[in-house]
């Protein structure tokens, strides 16, 4: 278990070390949610009604949901990376603990989604968001926000070690993650799409979050949604984390 | 005797239909190098990865190191190093980062590893460049960071899977001598490679390995003895003398001895004293000699005569 948590860390430090040096993902963290959200805002802004809220209200907990369950990207495409350039291998052959690096990689996401929760959440103060919520509501939110990104990372994780190249996990995860974010009541209130979709929206695990984000946040009616997000949160974890330690315990490199 | 520092016995390995390894058996003792000899496709990255508990045998026994790699698996992976066909570093750290990284997941503190590491660095040449991000360092500066990670924890068994292909004629010799320094300070070595010149000057012994089976081993030389010993030829100062050239060499072959453009060319058996003894028979024999060598058969002609087919296979798929 030691040799778990300093491995973890061994391999979460090599993560973030080169985020200075590479500064172009840096600005996929930063740059592009904070673009998203002046789009939206302002351009969409103005033809959604959000009765109740002021949109950029009703958007921020939405947009940065979004966000978070996108940050395991970086997981996918590292881990993608690292299995053709046999650094897996090498992995493989050391005395680690066997999910050291799959750990390592997913708690690395913890912290550049923080980083993601942050600009996000100055850019919209900025803008006018407001919150009405008790601080432990707020550090509620953010636990949660948390917990959702680091659940995906492992999902990102299994895909980052299922799929041929970097740029297959890209596609695959836009593929997966971006219908699920949009037919969800992160952009727009549900009962505005049609019916079918509106029965998906409901049991997804999106608008659930979305809506518990909501109740932290902005004093949304909470209904089941906090703890429903956070079950979500581990059940999501619960099944992917094992799947991809079982799948890096036989990755084959390049 | 000390038991052998790696060993396979009736190691099969498929890939769905593929038989990668069908039924392998190798040994090599401690503190010696065993070069596996193949075309792409032959199996070698099949062994290497099943010597290093990265694949698990269909069947048979591996011992690496005294253990056995799938039952004791944890063990073995602290007693080995390896370094792959790409090397494996990460291009976003720096040299030294790399192996520091490496030395703390063998489960050292730190400062050791960091010690180590630059020790490591200053004995492959990469002193200089131990701060900057290894994506700005050439290939052979990759590949002997590469083979310095491997090297981390001192490993008694060192598996070198095609260590020095798509390197430049400097820098593979470069990678050769470092290889040559293990093995003083007595490390096993199993290393990889389809270039016979590389087999030929690092390996002790030499497992030829084609479509997942080992179809000839032994010494670099004892290979060579196989396909046919020595050619002895000796060129003349002057055409005319043949016929006495001829007659004189013929005591030194089983076979008569026959002339190719000018030149006396006779199959010997033995090695020494073959040209002094050639030399004198001819200068009693009044011939005089422009030139005259012994030339061993190359590993090429071994490899040709043992598989009946050339060594590089490009259009095979590539290596399993």
């Amino acid at each position: 278990m030691r040799r778990l948590v300093s491995d973890t860390l061994v391999v979460a430090e090599r993560n973030l070390v080169r985020l200075p040096r590479a500064p172009d993902l840096l600005l996929a963290f930063t740059v592009q949610p904070v673009m998203f959200l002046l789009l939206f805002v302002y351009v969409f802004g103005g033809a959604i009604s959000t009765p109740g809220y002021d949109y950029v209200d009703f958007l921020i907990p939405g947009i940065i949901v979004q966000n978070i369950a996108f940050g395991g990207f970086v997981t996918a495409l590292g881990l993608n990376e690292d299995l053709h350039k046999g650094l897996i291998d090498r992995f493989r052959s050391l005395p680690m603990a066997r999910p050291a690096v799959l750990a390592g990689r997913t708690l690395s996401d913890v912290v550049t989604n923080s980083l993601s929760i942050v600009v996000l959440l100055v850019t919209g103060l900025i803008i006018g968001f407001s919150f009405d919520a008790s601080p432990p509501e707020i550090l509620g939110g953010v636990v949660l926000l948390l917990l959702f990104g680091y659940a995906f990372s492992w999902v990102f994780a299994l895909l980052g070690l299922l799929v041929s190249s970097p740029e297959a996990a890209s596609s695959l995860g836009f593929i997966a993650v971006f219908p699920l974010t949009f037919v969800s009541s992160a952009f727009v209130p549900i009962d505005s799409m049609p019916a079918a979709l509106q029965a998906f929206a409901q049991v997804n695990p999106f608008t659930v979050t979305v809506d518990a984000m909501r109740a932290l946040w902005v004093g949304a009616p909470a209904g089941d949604n906090v703890w429903g997000a956070f079950a979500w949160a581990l059940a999501i974890l619960a099944v992917f984390a094992p799947l991809a330690v079982a799948r890096y315990r036989r990755a084959a490199g390049g | 005797m000390s038991p052998p520092a790696i060993s396979m016995a009736g190691v099969v390995k498929s890939f769905g239909d593929v038989r990668a390894l069908d039924g392998v058996d190798l040994e090599t003792p401690p503190g010696s190098v065993l070069g596996l000899l193949g075309p792409n496709g032959a199996g070698k990255t099949t062994a290497v990865r099943l010597l290093t508990t990265l694949l698990v045998p269909d069947a048979g026994t591996i011992r690496v190191a005294g253990l056995d790699v799938v039952r004791e698996a944890a063990d073995v992976r602290r007693r080995i190093g390896l370094a792959g066909q790409y090397a494996a570093i990460d291009d976003n750290l720096t040299g030294l980062e790399n192996l520091t990284m490496v030395g703390r997941l063998y489960g050292e503190a730190r400062r050791t590893a960091r010690r180590r590491g630059l020790e490591l660095l200053e004995r492959f040449g990469l002193d200089d460049a131990s701060r900057r991000p290894a994506r700005t360092y050439s290939g052979g500066m990759r590949r002997r960071l590469d083979l310095a990670a491997a090297l981390v924890a001192r490993p008694p068994v060192l598996f070198l899977d095609e260590p020095t292909t798509g390197l430049d004629p400097r820098s593979r010799l470069d990678l050769w001598q470092m290889i040559e320094g293990l093995v003083v300070d007595g490390t096993t070595v199993l290393l990889t490679t389809q270039y016979m010149d590389e087999a030929d000057r690092l390996a002790d012994s030499i497992a030829v390995i084609d479509r997942g089976r080992v179809i000839a081993d032994g010494t670099p030389d004892a290979l060579k003895d196989r396909v046919g010993g020595e050619r002895l030829e000796v060129r003349l100062a002057d055409g005319a003398a043949a016929p006495r050239a001829l007659e004189a060499l013929a005591p030194l072959s089983d076979e008569p001895p026959t002339l190719e453009d000018g030149a006396v060319k006779l199959s010997v058996r033995g090695r020494s004293g073959t040209i002094v003894d050639a030399v004198r028979r001819l200068d009693e024999a009044g011939v005089g000699v422009d030139d005259v060598g012994l030339r061993r058969p190359t590993l090429d002609e071994v490899f040709l005569s043992l598989t009946g087919h050339a060594t590089r296979r490009d259009d095979q798929e590539r290596d399993r």
